[in-house]
């Protein structure tokens, strides 16, 4: 599998679909794409990275854990779903706030945080199922 | 249409069965997986096929202004599938771990948690 | 956001307008402060030291919350908190009634208790490996499993500890372990997609998930759709992940693979849940169903119970006699949902409970004698009794519980469960149930005689006695409190079970709470 050609793309490969799948989780907020897709995009590019350059760099890029980033999204996605106790609303329901940034009116919302959290989930707990396959592959 | 699907989730499950009573564990593995994909058809067949349009309310609308797609099944098929999907990556780097540290993947020689010659309790005080 | 912009739309029609009281966060707080203290944790991945205070902080939390949620629906009725302000049925219900609310106190204690054994006895790898983390958020889709109002939300909970339990079990990779966890996996995965398969029919047919519009729609689609294959399935999806005979096989072949505390963990929650969902769907949504599938419901129950306590009589390893004695349990509490009588199915209630209790004790004792005494072989046990008499007396005591002799707390769920077959006639159940009672008293009392009685020459001793540790004996006596309170004043106990009852067999009241409106017109 390591031919010079795939080590050689494999990085640029990897952080164009990182950046594809952030295009993707935001895109989520009103139009067809979201966290899940995004993080298993996200995933797939760390994949290619493992199987290109070896485990260990990616670990090294990654920089935290795996299983950390998953919990941090968790994290985040449950925290998200109980700021609604602040509004006397129930659980897990949509709170939104317009921020004007430089002239532009930014939507923010819980729903987008919840969808990061799940994006963060889905990238750290398949990307520690996907570098343990590649990690055994090698030995 | 939904006779079509029925006959057709029916073959899947059929498959699915037919590949779980195999003693290989990959065979089981697969079965699952399919077991899974006919699960996920049949949850769409349940809430009813119709050629519609997507369940996406156009923004200047707060109602469809036509008939759509019943966009729960598809949500509900859309959760099955991600569980039965990371669920199918754990069962296989568990087959994966198992065949390594066990040098087989038939399941009459999986007897390692059971082992065959296990003692008999003391019959006496 | 629709009505800002000054559209006529009435919202009331979609969703909740009114504000939510504080109190009914407690509906959702013993599912959503296990997950925050579970993603916590999984972050705390190598500050090993930190994890095992954050976990017993938030499991004490926990168990406060759900001590509250208790008494909460004891003095108030149900609590309802439907997500995301949809009302019901298109915004998920999470309805803590009678049996839900005892249940996630139960499991609480039984996680907390889980806690504190585990400090002294889950090593630095395990918990980096995220023991406590998984064990979080194990209790959180145990707890949401028991307080969810939607049935297809009760598969995702299932799915939630299912795969934190893989997380558990395969804890340490030795390879017993993976033996285990392989064909526990492998059959509870399927038995999860038997649930899935048997929620896609039922909602081809009622076209809802929510468990209170089931059970209103129910008696009018009785006459033309097939409900009796629904509530089959059930029988078949949840038999399997309670273990019931023929279905039982996984779990004598995986329980005992793990660390001690996973196992005792896995013993006082995972099977319960299986039965509590067979009461929600059989004895909730489908009673009529449910009577005509009693005949075959008593005779797997004393399968169920005949099959464990002779598997537990022909082991050697305590912890295998233990796995079968938690399936002959459940055989019991199958007893009860076979009988359908208010008195029956109470006896199953407090029979879970006290089973909840009970086996995750004796589990947590296991290990305590595998420290002192070196094994975990009845062969190699002995003379425990000398070097460790207040081991001697708690397990004196939980052997009396289990078997459902006076004074712990076995004594009377089978006490109610005989008297209700009785009542139904059925004296081949009430036989079956006495005489599991006294093979279980054999089965246990030889684990007993054998390890603590026998004696021991100097020279058998193996050399790999380890000290025991302080929490992990102050985790055991915990427990032993509940189970003492239960065997000498069962009455609460007995009255909690018998409102959960209520509530099981005359919806109305879940129904009800879960849509207020109608209730008032």
């Amino acid at each position: 599998m390591r031919t010079l050609i795939f080590r050689t793309m494999a990085p640029y490969l990897t952080s164009l679909m990182v950046l594809f799948s952030v295009f993707v989780l935001l895109r989520g907020h009103n139009e067809p794409g979201g966290g899940f897709i995004g993080g298993l995009i996200a995933a797939s590019a760390f994949a290619i990275y493992g199987i290109a350059c070896g485990v260990s760099p990616v670990r090294r890029a990654l920089y935290f854990h795996p299983m950390g980033i998953s919990g941090f999204g968790l994290l985040i996605a449950s925290l998200a779903g109980a700021m609604s106790i602040f509004s006397g609303v129930p659980f897990m329901t949509g709170l939104w706030a317009e921020v004007s940034v430089l002239g532009v009116t930014v939507d923010l919302s819980t729903p987008l945080v919840f969808d990061i959290g799940v994006y963060l989930v889905v990238l750290g707990s398949l990307t520690s199922i996907a570098l343990a396959l590649e990690e055994r592959e090698e030995d | 249409m939904e006779t079509a699907f029925s006959a057709l989730v029916g073959i899947f499950f059929a498959v699915a069965v037919y590949l779980l009573l195999s003693k290989h564990i990959i065979r089981i593995l697969l079965g699952a997986a399919i077991l899974s994909n006919a699960v996920n058809l049949l949850i769409f067949t349940a809430g009813r096929l119709t050629r519609e349009v997507p369940p996406i309310i156009p923004a200047h609308l707060y109602m469809p202004d036509e008939a759509t797609a019943n966009p729960l099944p598809q949500a509900l098929v859309l959760t099955a599938i991600v569980i039965s999907f990371s669920l199918f990556a754990f069962l296989l780097v568990l087959t994966y771990r198992a065949y390594q540290e066990l040098g087989t993947d038939d399941t009459e020689e999986m007897r390692v948690a059971e082992p065959a010659d296990d003692a008999m309790p003391p019959m006496g005080y | 956001m629709a009505a800002e912009q000054g559209k006529t739309v009435d919202l009331s029609v979609a969703m909740i307008l009114d504000p939510v009281p504080a109190a009914d966060w407690l509906v959702i707080a013993p599912v959503a402060l296990p997950l925050i203290f579970g993603a916590v944790l999984l972050m705390l991945r190598h500050r090993t030291a930190t994890q095992p205070r954050v976990a017993i902080a938030a499991l004490a939390a926990l168990f406060a919350v759900d001590l509250g949620l208790l008494i909460h629906v004891w003095t108030g009725g149900p609590v309802v908190m439907t997500m995301g302000r949809w009302l019901p049925p298109f915004g998920i219900s999470f309805v803590a009634d009678m049996l839900g609310a005892t249940l996630v106190v139960t499991a609480g204690l039984v996680a907390l208790v889980c806690g504190i054994f585990s400090i002294g006895t889950v090593n630095d790898i395990g918990r980096r490996y995220g023991f406590y983390a998984f064990m979080m958020l194990m209790v959180a889709g145990v707890n949401g499993s028991f307080l969810t109002g939607d049935i297809f939300n009760l598969y995702v909970w299932f799915e939630v500890f299912l795969i934190s339990s893989f997380g558990l079990i395969i804890l340490g990779s030795g390879r017993r372990q993976i033996d285990g966890a392989t064909k526990y996996a492998i059959l509870n995965l399927v038995a999860t997609t038997l649930f899935l398969i048997a929620t896609g029919y039922l909602y081809g047919i009622f076209g809802t998930l929510n468990m209170a519009d089931i059970a209103r729609k129910a008696p009018e689609l009785r006459e033309t759709a097939p409900l009796m294959t629904l509530a089959t399935l059930y029988l078949v999806a949840f038999g399997m992940k309670a273990a019931a005979f023929p279905l039982n096989f996984w779990l004598p072949a995986s329980y005992h693979t793990p660390r001690i505390v996973v196992a005792a963990l896995f013993a006082g929650l995972l099977t319960k849940v299986g039965i509590y969902a067979l009461l929600r769907t059989l004895v909730m949504l489908f009673p009529p169903e449910r009577s005509v599938l009693s005949g075959l419901i008593i005779w797997l129950a004393i399968g169920t119970m005949l099959i464990g306590i002779f598997g537990a009589l022909a082991q050697n390893d305590i912890r295998r006699v233990l796995g079968f004695v938690v399936v002959s349990g459940i055989g019991s509490m199958l007893a009860g949902i076979g009988l359908g009588s208010e008195v029956g199915l109470a006896g199953a209630i407090v029979y879970a409970v006290h089973s909840m209790l009970v086996m995750t004790a004796l589990y947590l004792l296991a290990g305590q004698m595998r420290r002192a005494g070196g094994s975990y072989s009845l062969s190699d046990l002995a003379g425990l009794y000398r070097s460790h008499p207040m081991m001697a007396a708690i397990a004196l005591f939980l052997v009396l519980a289990a078997a459902g002799l006076p004074p712990g707390s076995g004594l009377w769920p089978k006490v109610m469960l005989v008297q209700a077959s009785l009542a139904d006639g059925i004296w081949w159940l009430a036989l079956a149930i006495l005489v599991t009672g006294l093979l279980t008293t054999l089965a246990l009392g030889r684990v007993f005689v054998l390890a603590f009685w026998r004696v021991k020459e100097a020279a058998e001793r193996t050399g790999s006695e380890i000290a025991t540790t302080a929490s992990a004996q102050t985790a055991v006596l915990i427990l032993c409190i509940p189970v003492a309170v239960m065997g000498v004043w069962p009455e609460p106990f007995i009255a909690a079970a018998q409102t959960a009852v209520a509530g099981l067999l005359d919806p109305a009241t879940y129904a009800g709470a879960v849509f207020p409106v109608e209730a008032v017109q």
